[in-house]
C-alpha cells in the first residue's frame, strides 16, 4: 500500500513537471528582469498577549531571495512571528528591519485560507493586489498575468464559489504576486489542501519563488514540506529559535530523496525530543 | 455496500426549478374549487361571492376609475413610507455598524422603541396627524424602520474578518474597504430586512386604512363593508395580496441581480 502510493504520487509529480514546463518556459521569455528580494534583519523581537509571553527574544537574518521555512508545534509562536514580520501586529520590543526603504506593495502575505471577495470575479479578486495601482490602467493586464502565472487564465470571469480549494489558493497566490512583491510570507497556505494538491501547489510556489527570486518565509507544521522548499528550516521552540537547519540539497529536488528525508528525521526527531522533555 | 449503492442520494440541496406556470397551480385551483362551490351553492354568496362576482365588481370598479384611484394611493404611501423608513433605517444600521460611538449612543434607545408595538401608536399618531397623508407615512416608515435597521447592522458586524484583514493589508482606504468588503459583505442581510420590511409594509398600510382614511384600498373596504358590498370586500383583500406578491418578487429580481456571486443564487 505504502508503495504503491508512493510510485502514484510520483507518477502525478512527474505529469505536472511536464505540464509545467512548457508554460513557465514560455513565460520566463516575456517576463521583465527578476526583481531582487530584500533582506530581512530581526533583532531581540519580542511579543506577548497578556501574560502569555509568546516570542522571548528572536534575533534572525535572511539574506535577500532566500526561501526559509519556520517549524514547531502549534502555540510556538511561528505564526506571530510571521505576523509581525509582515505588519500585522505591533512590536513590543525590539525590531524588524528590511534592507531598503519599504512600501506596502513589496510585502505580501498569503494566509492558509485564500480570503478571496466571493462578490468580485476571479479577476477583480487578482486586482485587489495589486495596492495602490489598482486605479492604473495596466491594472488588468497585470492581473491577467498574473493569474497566467498560477495557470488560471481561463477561469478569469468566474466567481470565487465555483473554484476548488487548490484552485482558489492559487488565485490568493496570483493575487499576492501580482504587485511583484520583494518579500512574500505564507502562514500555511497549504494546510487545507489535500495530499496530491498539495504536491503541485509546492511545485508551484517553488518554481514562482525561483522565478521571482523574493525573500520567501514560510510558516508550516509539515517538515517535509520545509525541507522540500527551503534553503533554511528554522525550528521554533517556546517562543525562540532552537535549531537552525540549512537545506544544502540541489533543485529540483526529488521527493522522497534519501537527503531529504534523513534531514526531515533529524528536524522531527528535535521537535519530538523537546516534547519528551516536558 | 449493496445497502449504500441501492439508495439514492441527493446530490446537493437545490432549490426547486420553478417553472414560472408551477407556482401558479395552486391559487389558480382554489380559485377554480371556490367557483364550483359558490355555483352549486356549497358556499353561500352572502359568506363569500364568487370568484366570478368578484371580478365582475372589479371590472365596475376598474371603468369607474374608482379602482386604479385607490389602488395608486395606497401603492404611493406604501412606496414613500418605505423609502423614508428604509433610507433612515439603512442610515442608522450604517452608523452603528461602522461607529462604535453611534452604537453606544443609539442603540440601546432604538432597541427600547423596538420593543414598542407600532400600530399601538396608531391612536397617538390620529391625535397628532389627524387622518392626514402624514398619519400612513409615519406609521408605514415607523413599521419598515426596524427591519432594516436590524439587518443592515447585523450584516455589517457579522462581515468576516478575516477578509477585513486581507483588505486593509493590501491597502484599501475606508472608503474603498466599505465599497469592496464590508457593503458587499452585508447585502445579503440586507436584503433579508427588506423583505420584512415589505410585509410590515403593507400590514401597517391596511391596518391604518382601515382605521383612519378618507382614500386608499382599505378604505375602499371599509366603504364596501357600511354598504354591505361584499364582493368588493374580497376583491380590496386579493388585490393586497396581489401587491404584497408584487413587492415580494420585485425585491428576490433584484437579489437575483445583485447577488449574482451568492451560491444560493447561481444558474445551475
Amino acid at each position: 500500500m505504502q508503495t504503491a502510493l508512493r510510485t502514484s504520487l510520483a507518477e502525478t509529480e512527474r505529469a505536472s513537471r511536464a505540464n509545467f514546463a512548457p508554460t513557465s518556459r514560455v513565460l520566463r521569455e516575456e517576463r521583465p528582469a527578476p526583481i531582487s528580494g530584500l533582506p530581512l534583519g530581526i533583532r531581540a523581537l519580542r511579543k506577548s498577549y497578556g501574560d502569555n509571553e509568546v516570542l522571548r527574544g528572536i534575533d534572525l537574518h535572511i539574506a535577500a531571495g532566500q526561501f526559509v521555512a519556520i517549524v514547531g508545534k502549534s502555540g510556538c509562536g511561528k505564526s506571530t512571528l510571521l505576523r509581525l514580520i509582515a505588519g500585522l501586529e505591533k512590536v513590543d520590543a525590539g525590531s524588524v528591519s528590511f534592507g531598503d526603504a519599504v512600501k506596502p506593495e513589496d510585502i505580501r502575505v498569503m494566509f492558509q485560507e485564500p480570503r478571496l471577495l466571493p462578490w468580485a470575479r476571479v479577476l477583480s479578486n487578482v486586482e485587489v493586489g495589486l495596492g495602490r495601482d489598482r486605479a492604473s490602467s495596466d491594472a488588468h493586464l497585470r492581473a491577467e498575468k498574473a493569474l497566467t502565472e498560477v495557470g488560471l487564465a481561463d477561469k478569469r470571469e468566474q466567481w470565487p464559489s465555483v473554484l476548488s480549494g487548490g484552485q482558489k489558493q492559487r488565485v490568493a497566490l496570483a493575487r499576492a504576486l501580482v504587485s511583484r512583491p520583494r518579500v512574500l510570507a505564507f502562514d500555511e497556505p497549504l494546510g487545507a489542501l489535500d495530499a496530491l494538491t498539495r504536491i503541485s501547489m509546492q511545485r508551484l510556489l517553488e518554481r514562482v519563488w525561483r522565478d521571482q527570486g523574493f525573500t520567501a518565509i514560510l510558516v508550516t507544521h509539515d517538515v517535509s514540506e520545509a525541507v522540500a522548499l527551503a534553503d533554511r528550516v528554522l525550528v521554533i521552540e517556546d517562543g525562540r529559535i532552537a535549531h537552525d537547519v540549512t537545506v544544502n540539497v540541489a533543485r529540483p529536488r526529488e521527493r522522497g530523496s534519501v537527503e531529504l528525508a534523513s534531514l526531515e528525521g533529524s528536524i522531527l526527531s528535535h521537535l519530538l525530543s523537546a516534547d519528551d522533555r516536558t | 455496500m449493496s445497502l449504500i449503492d441501492s439508495v439514492s442520494l441527493p446530490r446537493s440541496i437545490r432549490l426547486p426549478r420553478v417553472d414560472g406556470l408551477v407556482q401558479w397551480i395552486v391559487p389558480l385551483a382554489i380559485i377554480a374549487i371556490w367557483q364550483v362551490a359558490s355555483i352549486t351553492g356549497f358556499v353561500p354568496t352572502r359568506v363569500l361571492p364568487a370568484p366570478s362576482d368578484v371580478a365582475l365588481a372589479g371590472w365596475k370598479l376598474l371603468l369607474s376609475g374608482e379602482l386604479v384611484r385607490n389602488i395608486w394611493v395606497s401603492f404611493w404611501r406604501a412606496s414613500t413610507g418605505f423609502l423614508i423608513g428604509g433610507s433612515i433605517g439603512f442610515a442608522f444600521g450604517l452608523a452603528n455598524g461602522l461607529s462604535q460611538l453611534s452604537a453606544r449612543l443609539t442603540d440601546t434607545t432604538l432597541q427600547m422603541v423596538r420593543n414598542v408595538p407600532h400600530l399601538a401608536l396608531i391612536p397617538l399618531v390620529i391625535l397628532w396627524f389627524g387622518i392626514d397623508e402624514s398619519a400612513k407615512l409615519f406609521l408605514v416608515a415607523l413599521g419598515v424602520f426596524f427591519p432594516i435597521y436590524l439587518n443592515t447592522l447585523h450584516g455589517i458586524r457579522t462581515v468576516d474578518p478575516q477578509l477585513i484583514e486581507m483588505g486593509r493589508i493590501y491597502g484599501m482606504s475606508d472608503g474603498e474597504l466599505f465599497r469592496r468588503v464590508i457593503f458587499p459583505g452585508a447585502l445579503p442581510s440586507i436584503f433579508v430586512g427588506i423583505r420584512f420590511a415589505l410585509g410590515i409594509m403593507w400590514l401597517t398600510l391596511i391596518v391604518a386604512e382601515t382605521i383612519a382614511a378618507s382614500s386608499g384600498l382599505g378604505y375602499m373596504a371599509m366603504q364596501a363593508r357600511e354598504f354591505m358590498l361584499i364582493d368588493v370586500v374580497v376583491l380590496s383583500i386579493l388585490i393586497y395580496a396581489l401587491l404584497g406578491k408584487l413587492a415580494d418578487s420585485a425585491s428576490r429580481v433584484l437579489e437575483r441581480l445583485t447577488l449574482s456571486w451568492h451560491p444560493a443564487f447561481q444558474k445551475r
